[in-house]
């Protein structure tokens, strides 16, 4: 092979591979959607039918998209390969072509038709999924952002909570959609649960809304899709879609305040002086803030911090001791508890289930 | 190769000046490519600059919670690196490519105002220092180094005073603000040059295409930049009047700074993406030896880019909660762009089609350009149905997206637009072996880069996050990803040092190395300061082609 | 020059957005039906500068510098009244009313929209005065006129801005 024709030929092999590549990486995705995601957070896995329906229509335009590159992509390879210098051409300039109306009308006709189909496809979609009809035993959630953590209310069945969302599952013989109601506290946010729903932004002073009806139970993860400041990369989303006996059993475990003991535990007497009640509610006693979590059945959640950490004595202690030591410029200072105080707190906040 | 001297032109006879002189005639130049070469200068310091911050981002991504930098550093990484690479590297270059080249190639002796040209230079230069600044003065003078972390779009309220103490997020105000206006000034010279100042016999039909997409760069600068300078004047009002047009507790509206800053931003990345249009529709024709295919309609197709791409600002809030009706309408807009694009891409086929593909350096990287364009732009369309957006918006996705554009065809275009004139503004050949050795690597490194950035964004990555779980099937792609990056960095290293070697060693390049067809091609290299010694009067959209053709002039088709 | 004005009209676009986009949309008072009445003499003052800086043109590009400094003159002094007008609604509006930019929406809006107008006003004063300079120091002749037609456009840029300002503010913002 000649320099040049091997120059050529590199050219077109490597993007033989990249074509490939992004193929490839396409194929195990579409195989099977529920059973082997590739990722807990993949989009092309959908179990919810904002999340199918997107799927569809994404693999209709990557199909179409293909088809496009494919056969633009030949034309180049063919080209550069074909029409390169030859060794020992004559030196003669080849003959000069100026345009021709015909091809170029078919190369503006031809796209035309195609970006008709795909906007008529994706419109279909948009109206779709945002036109949803909202049925009446649909379960309502206020999904609420903060600087670094989600804070969740259910409006009707009087539960609040934090970063740990319980929804049912929906039996598409009797849909149980979840029908959210997105609101920011301080700057903007995203909602996005790739398997369940495309993202919605979290807005202050822009109510936005989202829907899902998982059709799986299971845990299905995603995390703040709107840069948001300092944590926005640990301000993770768990979702627990659970049999509907299960979640009624959550709600009511929820909607009740803290047990409290007869005695008032050291622990709670130091949380109540310190300031962590400015900041955190416990229903049934003292506190009452807003500003963090509502603490009142934190054992109930299998993390703490939005997803940061496990849900451990030894990572509760930890955070109440140094919130930056686990996440770094989140909106919890760190309270300068002595050692003592530190465990009677750890345990109070392990008493609230 | 034709290196016979052409009759509009005299060699300059160059004397050795001392050091500060010569300096000074730099700092108080007013020659449109003096000018030019600082541009591009000052902008190559500004992309190695940008392109070490990226280098930050990936080592830091390397692999689940490494924690090679602090979130708050990681931030203001990505906020300095997009913000440089796009106002303070790539802008600017093509700034300068534009200030040297046009004049040049229109036939005039320098731009319609050489003293607003400098100023707009001084202004960008001192924009990008004053955003640098931040290092330093961010926490105030007397805190530590601070630089902005609010991201290269800078969403309200983040930028609020609440939510942004210090001074960062004004220095990035002010840069942009300041630097805005050199590109205001610079947009201006550009329309009034290419209007004004043609030489005798270029009608607007026979200007060359780098003409035409400049100029219709430049109205899209004057028309996009000016709501980003209105919306960073409402921001100061915010900060420093206690105004709220963005507070959101007053009753601002954060999505209102949402479409000020898109319908700047949408028309900014088409700003940056038609000058390199007009570098591959200089080369690719000299390099196939060919005219370009369908002039009127590349001309056509580039204003429509330009029209529909002031309408379709709204693709980058598909996921803000816009009506139905107006996701839709954005995405027809934004579909219908492909259109006049495809017409583009079709044109540059036909021109190789039939063509004797010479593979010399710049060719090699407006081949590889033509392939990577391809596939960003489509890209571009799964972005652009809304609902899919909804799942690969803010998501890694979107960053190879853009990255595929901005680096596979804007950077991939600019290296083969610098190895095409390097030899008319140095009077040197640069080292082809070099140079396909710095294109191999850029290639391989790119490749490493991009491609497997689309994947972790369809496992559901989002963007600007300094540290991700293990678990989620991120963490191989990542490595590769980074591993891509060295690559780049070491094809740049290979970039700079071929240039550096090359004006010093390079072999002497004649007026005409490249047997090319239009006006720069007819001066000496590099150009004396007054360009042509008698102004040209042309024929044809290819006068050089003319001279070398007489038996076969051009003007004879068009 | 046409560049730069497009640029500009950008610019105003934008804030014009924003005012119409904010009406109503204040937390607190006071609003704007509240405070605000049109400036009908002051407005007519700025348009029939207009006029005068067109008058004025005229003269000098039939060579009557004379001619050309009175009404030139007149103009400034119009553009002036204009100023003072809008420094004493500001000023009622801060003391009597106490609308500054901090207290609202609306006080945001307007006072960036007008003020932003009112500078290109006084940028349009200070370049119409040093031209009446150099017309009283004898500099100006007839072959500039070309040079002084180009501010003659910008100062008819500024007015025709006044009067989407006007509409939008003291029409339909009320
Ligand atoms: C610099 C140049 C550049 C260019 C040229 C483009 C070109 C395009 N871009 Fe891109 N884009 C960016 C830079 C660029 N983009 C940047 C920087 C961002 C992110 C900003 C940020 O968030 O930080 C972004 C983000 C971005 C988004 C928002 C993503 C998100 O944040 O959610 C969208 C969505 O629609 C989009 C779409 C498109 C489309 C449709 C084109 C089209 O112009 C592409 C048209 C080209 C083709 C389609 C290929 C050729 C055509 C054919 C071969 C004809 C046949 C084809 C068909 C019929 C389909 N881009
Ligand atoms: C013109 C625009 C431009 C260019 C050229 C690039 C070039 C590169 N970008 Fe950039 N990028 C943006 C514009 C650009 N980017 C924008 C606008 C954003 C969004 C920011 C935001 O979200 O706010 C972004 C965001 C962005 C991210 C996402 C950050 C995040 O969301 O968390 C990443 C991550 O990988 C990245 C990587 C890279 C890499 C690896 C390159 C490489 O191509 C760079 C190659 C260059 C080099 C490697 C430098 C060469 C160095 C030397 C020669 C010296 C040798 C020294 C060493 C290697 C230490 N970019
Ligand atoms: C200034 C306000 C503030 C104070 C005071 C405060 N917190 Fe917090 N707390 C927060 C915020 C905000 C978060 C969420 C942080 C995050 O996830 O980014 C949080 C999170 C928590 C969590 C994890 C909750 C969960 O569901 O993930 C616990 C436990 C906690 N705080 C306990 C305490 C204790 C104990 C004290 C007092 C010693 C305290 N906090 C004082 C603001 C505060
Ligand atoms: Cu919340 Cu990002
Ligand atoms: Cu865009």
């Amino acid at each position: 092979m000649s320099g040049r024709r091997k120059v050529a030929f590199a050219v077109v092999h490597i993007h033989v591979l990249i074509a490939l590549v992004l193929g490839g990486a396409a194929v195990p995705a579409f195989a099977e959607p529920a059973r082997a995601p590739w990722s807990p957070t993949n989009i092309f896995a959908p179990v919810s039918t904002p999340a199918e329906w997107i799927f569809d229509l994404s693999r209709f335009v990557l199909t179409v998209t293909a088809a496009i590159f494919a056969v633009v992509f030949s034309l180049l390879v063919y080209a550069v390969v074909k029409f390169r210098q030859r060794r020992g051409s004559n030196g003669r300039e080849p003959a000069q072509v100026y345009g021709s109306t015909q091809v170029e009308l078919a190369w503006t006709v031809i796209p035309i038709l195609i970006v008709l189909v795909l906007f008529l496809a994706a419109a279909r979609v948009i109206a779709s999924i945002q036109n949803a009809a909202r049925p009446s035993n649909a379960i309502e959630v206020t999904v609420i952002g903060h600087q670094f953590w989600w804070e969740y209310r259910y409006p009707s069945l009087k539960v609040v909570t934090a970063n740990e969302l319980h929804i049912p599952v929906s039996d598409p013989a009797h849909p149980t959609p979840t029908f959210l109601t997105l609101l920011s506290a301080d700057t903007d946010h995203s909602f996005w649960v790739p398997r369940l729903a495309g993202k919605t932004d979290l807005i202050p002073n822009h109510p936005n809304s989202t829907w899902m009806d998982p059709r799986e139970t299971g845990l299905y993860l995603g995390q703040c899709a709107q840069y948001c400041g300092t944590q926005h990369a640990k301000m993770l989303l768990r979702v627990y879609v659970q049999m509907p006996d299960e979640f009624d059993r959550w709600i009511q475990e929820q909607s009740r305040p803290a047990q409290i003991s007869d005695t008032i535990s050291e622990g709670q007497k130091i949380f109540e002086r310190t300031a962590c009640i400015n900041c955190h509610a416990v229903r049934g006693t003292a506190a009452n803030g807003r500003f963090g979590p509502d603490l009142t059945h934190l054992m109930s959640r299998d993390t703490i911090a939005s997803g940061a950490a496990l849900n451990t004595p030894d990572n509760l202690r930890r955070w109440v001791k140094d919130p930056s030591v686990i996440k770094p410029g989140s909106k919890m200072p760190a309270m300068g508890l002595s050692d003592p105080d530190l465990n009677a707190v750890t345990t109070y906040l392990e008493s609230l289930r | 190769m034709s290196t016979e001297s052409i009759a509009w032109s005299t060699p300059q006879v160059a004397a050795q000046r001392p050091v500060v002189e010569r300096l000074h005639d730099w700092v108080t130049t007013v020659d449109h490519k003096r000018l030019g070469i600082l541009y591009i200068l000052y902008a190559l310091v500004f992309l190695v600059i940008g392109g070490v911050e990226a280098t930050v981002l990936r080592i830091q991504l390397i692999r689940p919670h490494n924690d090679f930098v602090s979130p708050q550093v990681f931030n203001r990484m990505f906020t300095m690196h997009g913000t440089t690479m796009i106002f303070f590297a790539v802008m600017p270059i093509l700034f300068g490519f534009a200030n040297y080249l046009i004049p040049l190639m229109i036939g005039a002796r320098d731009m319609a105002f050489p003293r607003l040209n400098a100023f707009s230079f001084w202004l960008t230069a001192f924009g990008g220092l004053l955003l640098y600044f931040s290092f330093v003065g961010g926490d105030g003078l007397y805190g530590a180094g601070n630089a902005p972390d609010v991201g290269w779009f800078a969403y309200a309220p983040l930028t609020s005073k609440t939510f942004s103490v210090g001074h960062s997020t004004d220095f990035w105000t002010l840069s942009l603000l300041v630097s805005g206006f050199g590109s205001i000034g610079t947009a201006i010279n550009i329309i009034t040059t290419v209007l004004c100042m043609r030489c005798p016999g270029m009608t607007l039909g026979r200007m060359p295409l780098l003409a035409w997409l400049n100029l219709t760069m430049a109205g899209l600068v004057v028309l996009a930049i000016s709501p980003l300078t209105a919306a960073q004047l409402m921001l100061l009002v915010d900060r420093y009047l206690g105004g709220h047009f963005f507070d959101t507790q007053a009753g601002g509206s954060a999505v209102m700074w949402m479409h000020f800053f898109w319908v700047f931003g949408h028309p900014e990345v088409y700003v940056l993406v038609i000058p390199a249009f007009a570098f591959a529709s200089e080369i690719i024709p000299v390099f196939s030896r060919k005219a370009i295919f369908g002039y009127p309609v590349m001309v056509a197709a580039t204003i429509c880019i330009a029209f529909i791409g002031m309408s379709v600002w709204a693709h980058h809030m598909f996921t803000v909660g816009m009506s139905a009706a107006g996701n839709t309408f954005f995405v027809l807009s934004t579909m219908a762009i492909a259109v006049p694009t495809g017409i583009k891409i079709f044109n540059w086929l036909a021109t190789i089609w039939g063509g004797q593909i010479d593979f010399k350096t710049p060719m090699l990287f407006c081949v590889a350009f033509l392939f990577q364009f391809l596939i960003a732009g489509l890209t571009g369309i799964m972005l652009g149905a809304a609902p899919f957006n909804w799942q690969l918006g803010n998501s890694y996705f979107v960053i190879a997206h853009f990255h595929y554009v901005i680096v596979g065809a804007i950077l991939f275009t600019l290296f083969g637009a610098f190895y095409y004139w390097f030899p008319k503004m140095s009077g040197r050949m640069y080292n082809e072996a070099l140079g396909k050795l710095h294109f191999w690597l850029f290639v391989i490194g790119f490749h490493l880069t991009f491609d497997f950035m689309h994947i972790p964004g369809i496992l559901g990555m989002p963007r600007r996050i300094y540290t991700y779980e293990p678990g989620r099937g991120w963490d191989t792609w990542n490595l590769i990803i980074t591993i891509g990056v060295f690559f780049q960095a070491a094809g740049l290293l290979v970039f700079i040092g071929n240039l550096l070697w090359s004006y010093r060693r390079g072999k002497v390049a004649g007026s005409d190395p490249w047997d090319a067809w239009t006006l720069e091609w007819s001066t000496t290299s590099p150009p004396p300061t007054y360009n042509f010694a008698t102004i040209p009067a042309i024929k044809s959209r290819r006068p050089l082609w003319d001279l070398k053709h007489p038996e076969d002039p051009d003007w004879q088709y068009e | 020059m046409y560049s730069l004005i497009v640029a500009e009209a950008a610019i105003f676009t934008i804030f014009v957005v924003a005012y119409i986009f904010y009406i109503g949309k204040s937390a607190t008072g006071p609003q704007p039906q509240d405070v605000l009445s049109a400036p009908i003499f002051f407005t007519i003052c700025l348009l029939s500068s207009s006029l005068t800086i067109h008058v004025a043109l005229r003269f000098l590009k039939n060579g009557k510098v004379n001619s050309f400094a009175l009404w030139w003159l007149l103009t400034i002094v119009l553009g002036a009244l204009f100023l003072a007008g809008t420094a004493r609604e500001w000023r009622r509006l801060i003391y009597q009313e106490g609308l500054t930019i901090q207290t609202n929406l609306f006080g945001t809006t307007y006072y960036s929209l007008v003020g932003l107008h009112a500078f290109h006003v006084t940028v349009g004063l200070l370049a119409l005065a040093t031209v009446a300079l150099f017309t009283l120091l004898r500099h100006v002749r007839q072959e500039h006129a070309e040079r002084v037609e180009v501010l003659s456009m910008y100062w008819h840029f500024v007015d025709a801005v006044w009067v989407v300002v006007f509409v939008v503010v003291y029409i339909v913002g009320r």
